[in-house]
């Protein structure tokens, strides 16, 4: 928690950015950039999410320990992220045997 | 410091029992609201990660469906959002100066946005239903709409709509919260309950109305932006 | 076990039980000793109602063909058994009774930093427990208390939604308790505390605060998620629109393991707190037991994998989360041995506390180690849904979390209730409840190497003679619960009247007086020294 009177103005400029990064994703949507276009989009959100964070939120000035909290929690996010896709990625790595594919077998 | 009625005698100063002093009372607000939202961060993030894994599977689905929704309305109320977060930030730096009236225009200023916002969404919402794309309830696209969604199979598109109404709708709850207790900052904030040295209500919620800008700043793109729009 | 029901002793010293009287001074208190005490009050209600379910499973097999319930019964009666027991009675024990009397007391601060947000915690978990408690009336639930998809979502039309909505619910009752105790933890410690001289339950409540912050919210989302599909069938988990049930067992493990060691954390922080005190030592390695609670917080989340071995889960994910899960038995170890290390040349003294700790080491070792037959992908195939992972989760649930409960209770009943109980009838209790314990759950590790099937409300004849063995243990095991649940009740009026510190123990809390004033000390403690000073104290007192 800090006393840092923030000037008025800054807010502002900030939010202009923000506004400024909301016209460029929605504009970069139209344009075809193949599988960037999710790259981007989200590269975009993250920024304007550290700008909210940062400013808004006033973690600039906030302790270490707000910072590696927030750091954890999305971290922590990641690993649920990552975890739960190493299963849906590397599923089809053993193809299943050819008996289940076809209808099931029948009995002996 | 320009109100100085809003100095209050120092044995008001909302220090509550179980603290030595106003400044640890502060840290410990303060950790416990950023606790609180690593709470609804890991929270909203089940919903993503599902939302993730469905959307790797399903793109082309959830592309359709993301074409069904409007993006330059999107856009326009991300912006509503954004300045009531701008609004939000000056009320608690007008809550840090001590200026009194600007705390409550302000806040009542990021009470209206926040308002404006949910009629939008309320508007979007009765479209998904003249559309008849709401998963459970009104399920049962057609024309035009149909032509859309078919491309990625119909059924995925379903799912993700799903996901639409279960983020936005959580999203939603989350704003009618926050705008309830802006009120009630609003109405203490008139009565003169906050000084320079004590406002942490304030800026609690004020993170807490932040967060949920940060949701949907996210919301938009993945929602509204999925695979471009040429 | 009301304490309301006190006489006020004529010359008693003002204490947080005399401070004041009636159902109001309960129901309205922010008190967090007094907070604890309702807790205390309805995790023992939900004890009892989740070992009737037991009682009644237990007779049920006793005979293979089943004695008193239809199939469809018996379902209900496992499912309720296990989301009463785990998220009813052994999530809240240690963290909600212990931790809420203890932390303030340890860290030498006048209350949890958020009074208010404590006791609505207690109401939420209320809340959360009347869902339940109708759901039980109004027919049940036969899911399992894992809640799998699509059993949960499509197949069942038991009183899914109510349970859904209870457990949902009492998510944040421990949510709040967590958040409640890292704030304490971290901005409430007395002068001089710091964090290496706080005792060893501080530690391990904050790496189970950790937890609860953490993964409790992707519990709940995830009931949330279930909830929808199960009220408007749409397809979320659904394969017929193309969902994966897996996805459900992967969201939920992500809570529920690490959920676990929210069980068996706290209780680990009790034994550290006992083996110091009843063997005079400093625990050996503190900072290591220490650290290794902060540890197994981190680590446990990263094996959640291992509960789905022999699902459709890739193969290579599962090599992943099988040697992730022998790494978190790492830091298990390193805890028992530590333990261990303690007692070598203490002076210990058995004390009822001190059985249930002993208990502990023991059945938690069999529990820890059987865990790792199960995280070994090949054995896992052949145990996966036997009563060996019925025997093995017991274990440590049951041997290792309730033990510790116990022994916890046992330790600082003295300071809650201001009243000594019986040792004679403690010590007795503590060894039928270990005979009890063993002789109810081992016979089902070799049912299930046998190959019994869990779930089920027959079985093949050849197991009877097993399963009778495990029947008559649970009622060993139930004499053994109901003793303390008796002199414990007739100690708070006719106990002598405890010292401050019956057990020449140090840390904070046994400082003040017994049972605590409301503002818990006069004056905050200034800590000079680490925890467990007992070779100091010893000194000094030569
Ligand atoms: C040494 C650390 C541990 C290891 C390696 C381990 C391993 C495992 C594995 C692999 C399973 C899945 C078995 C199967 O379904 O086939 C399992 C189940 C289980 N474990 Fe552990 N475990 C450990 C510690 C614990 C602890 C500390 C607790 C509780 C306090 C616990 C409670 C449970 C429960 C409740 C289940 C059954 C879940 C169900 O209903 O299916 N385990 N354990
Ligand atoms: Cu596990």
């Amino acid at each position: 928690m800090s006393h840092i009177v923030v000037p008025q103005k800054t807010y502002i400029y900030i939010f202009l950015t923000l506004i400024g990064l909301t016209a460029l994703t929605t504009g970069v949507a139209y344009v075809d950039l193949g599988p960037f276009n999710t790259v981007v989009a989200l590269a975009i959100a993250f920024s304007k999410m550290l700008l909210v964070i940062l400013f808004f939120m006033n973690v600039r000035n906030s302790s270490g320990l707000i910072r590696i909290i927030i750091v954890a929690a999305f971290f922590w996010f990641a690993l649920l992220i990552a975890f739960t896709m190493s299963d849906y990625r590397t599923r089809t790595w053993t193809p299943a045997p050819d008996s289940w594919s076809s209808a099931p077998p029948t009995h002996p | 410091m320009s109100d100085a009625e809003a100095h209050l005698p120092e044995h008001h100063s909302g220090l509550a029992h179980q603290f030595e002093d106003l400044e640890q009372q502060q840290e410990s607000d303060f950790l416990g609201i950023w606790l609180f939202l690593v709470t609804e961060i890991m929270f909203f993030g089940g919903l993503f990660a599902a939302y993730a894994i469905y959307r790797f599977f399903y793109f082309a689905a959830f592309e359709g469906g993301s074409h069904i929704l409007d993006a330059r309305l999107g856009a326009a109320n991300t912006a509503v959002l954004l300045g009531s977060s701008l609004t939000m930030a000056l009320s608690v730096r007008s809550a840090q100066t001590g200026n009194r009236r600007a705390l409550v225009v302000f806040l009542i200023a990021t009470l209206i946005l926040g308002g404006a916002f949910l009629g939008v969404k309320a508007y979007e919402y009765n479209q998904k239903f003249v559309e008849h794309v709401v998963p459970g309830l009104d399920w049962a696209p057609e024309g035009e709409v149909l032509a859309r969604l078919a491309p990625g199979g119909v059924q995925h598109a379903e799912l993700y709509f799903i996901f639409y109404f279960a983020m936005t709708g959580l999203h939603a709850i989350h704003m009618v919260i926050g705008m309830g207790l802006l009120i009630w900052l609003a109405i203490r904030g008139r009565k003169g309950d906050f000084t320079p040295h004590y406002f942490a209500p304030v800026e609690v919620v004020g993170l807490y109305w932040h967060f949920v800008d940060i949701v949907w700043i996210f919301l938009f793109p993945l929602l509204y932006l999925i695979g471009g729009r040429y | 076990m009301s304490t309301a029901t006190l006489e006020p002793r004529v010359h008693a010293p003002r204490n947080y039980l005399n401070a004041d009287y009636g159902w109001k001074s309960w129901l309205f208190t922010l008190d967090h000793k007094r907070i604890a005490l309702l807790y205390l009050v309805s995790i023992t209600f939900f004890f009892i109602v989740g070992g009737s379910f037991a009682v009644l499973m237990r007779i049920q097999l006793v005979d293979p063909q089943g004695a008193i319930v239809q199939p469809e019964t018996y379902n209900k009666l496992f499912t309720l058994h296990g989301v009463v027991m785990i998220f009813f009675f052994l999530i809240p024990s240690i963290p909600a009774v212990l931790g809420n009397f203890l932390v303030p007391l340890m860290v030498g601060a006048r209350d949890l930093a958020f009074p208010k947000l404590n006791l609505l915690s207690w109401y939420i978990y209320i809340v959360g427990g009347l869902f339940t408690l109708y759901s039980t009336i109004a027919g049940g639930v036969d899911t399992g208390w894992t809640f799998y998809t699509p059993y949960s979502s499509t197949y069942s039309n038991t009183q899914v939604t109510a349970v859904a909505v209870g457990v949902f619910i009492t998510g944040f009752s421990s949510i709040l308790t967590g958040l409640n105790f890292i704030v304490t933890i971290h901005k409430m410690r007395a002068p001089g505390l710091t964090w290496f001289r706080m005792p060893l339950f501080l530690w391990a409540m904050y790496a189970t605060s950790i937890i609860m912050v953490l993964g409790t919210p992707v519990l709940a989302i995830t009931i949330f998620l279930l909830a929808l599909e199960h009220l408007f069938h749409v397809g979320i988990f659904s394969p017929a629109l193309g969902g994966d049930p897996l996805l459900f067992q992967h969201l939920f493990w992500f809570y529920s393991h690490p959920a676990v060691y929210i069980m068996i954390l706290p209780a680990m922080g009790v034994v550290s707190e006992i083996i110091a005190c009843f063997s005079r030592k400093r625990i050996f390695g503190y900072k290591i037991v220490a650290f290794s609670s902060v540890a197994i917080a981190v680590l446990g989340f990263l094996v959640w994998g291992h509960h789905m071995f022999v699902t459709g889960q890739s193969v290579y994910a599962g090599i992943i989360f099988s040697l992730l899960s022998f790494l978190v038995a790492i830091p298990s170890a390193i805890k028992v041995f530590n333990w261990t290390a303690t007692l070598y040349k203490g002076s210990i003294s058995f004390d009822a506390p001190m059985l249930y700790a002993m208990g502990f080491i023991g059945l938690f070792t069999m529990g820890g180690l059987t865990g790792l037959f199960l995280a070994s992908l090949a054995t896992d195939v052949h145990l996966n849904g036997t009563y060996f992972v019925v025997a093995h989760f017991h274990y440590i649930m049951v041997g290792g979390a309730v033990m510790g409960y116990l022994g916890g209770i046992h330790f600082w009943w003295p300071k809650i209730s201001g009243r000594k109980y019986p040792n004679g009838w403690a010590a007795l209790a503590a060894a039928i409840i270990f005979i009890g314990f063993n002789l109810t759950f081992f016979p089902q590790f070799v049912l299930g190497y046998l190959g019994m099937p869990r779930r089920y409300a027959f079985y093949p004849a050849e197991f009877q003679v097993l399963n009778v063995m495990s029947s008559a243990g649970a009622t060993v095991l139930g004499v053994g619960y109901l003793i303390p649940l008796i002199y414990l009740f007739w100690s708070m009026r006719y106990g002598p009247i405890a010292e401050p510190n019956p057990w020449g123990a140090t840390g904070l809390e046994w400082q003040t007086p017994s049972p605590p004033p409301t503002e818990n000390f006069s004056k905050i403690p200034v800590v000079t020294e680490e925890a467990y000073a007992y070779a100091e104290q010893e000194a000094g007192h030569e």
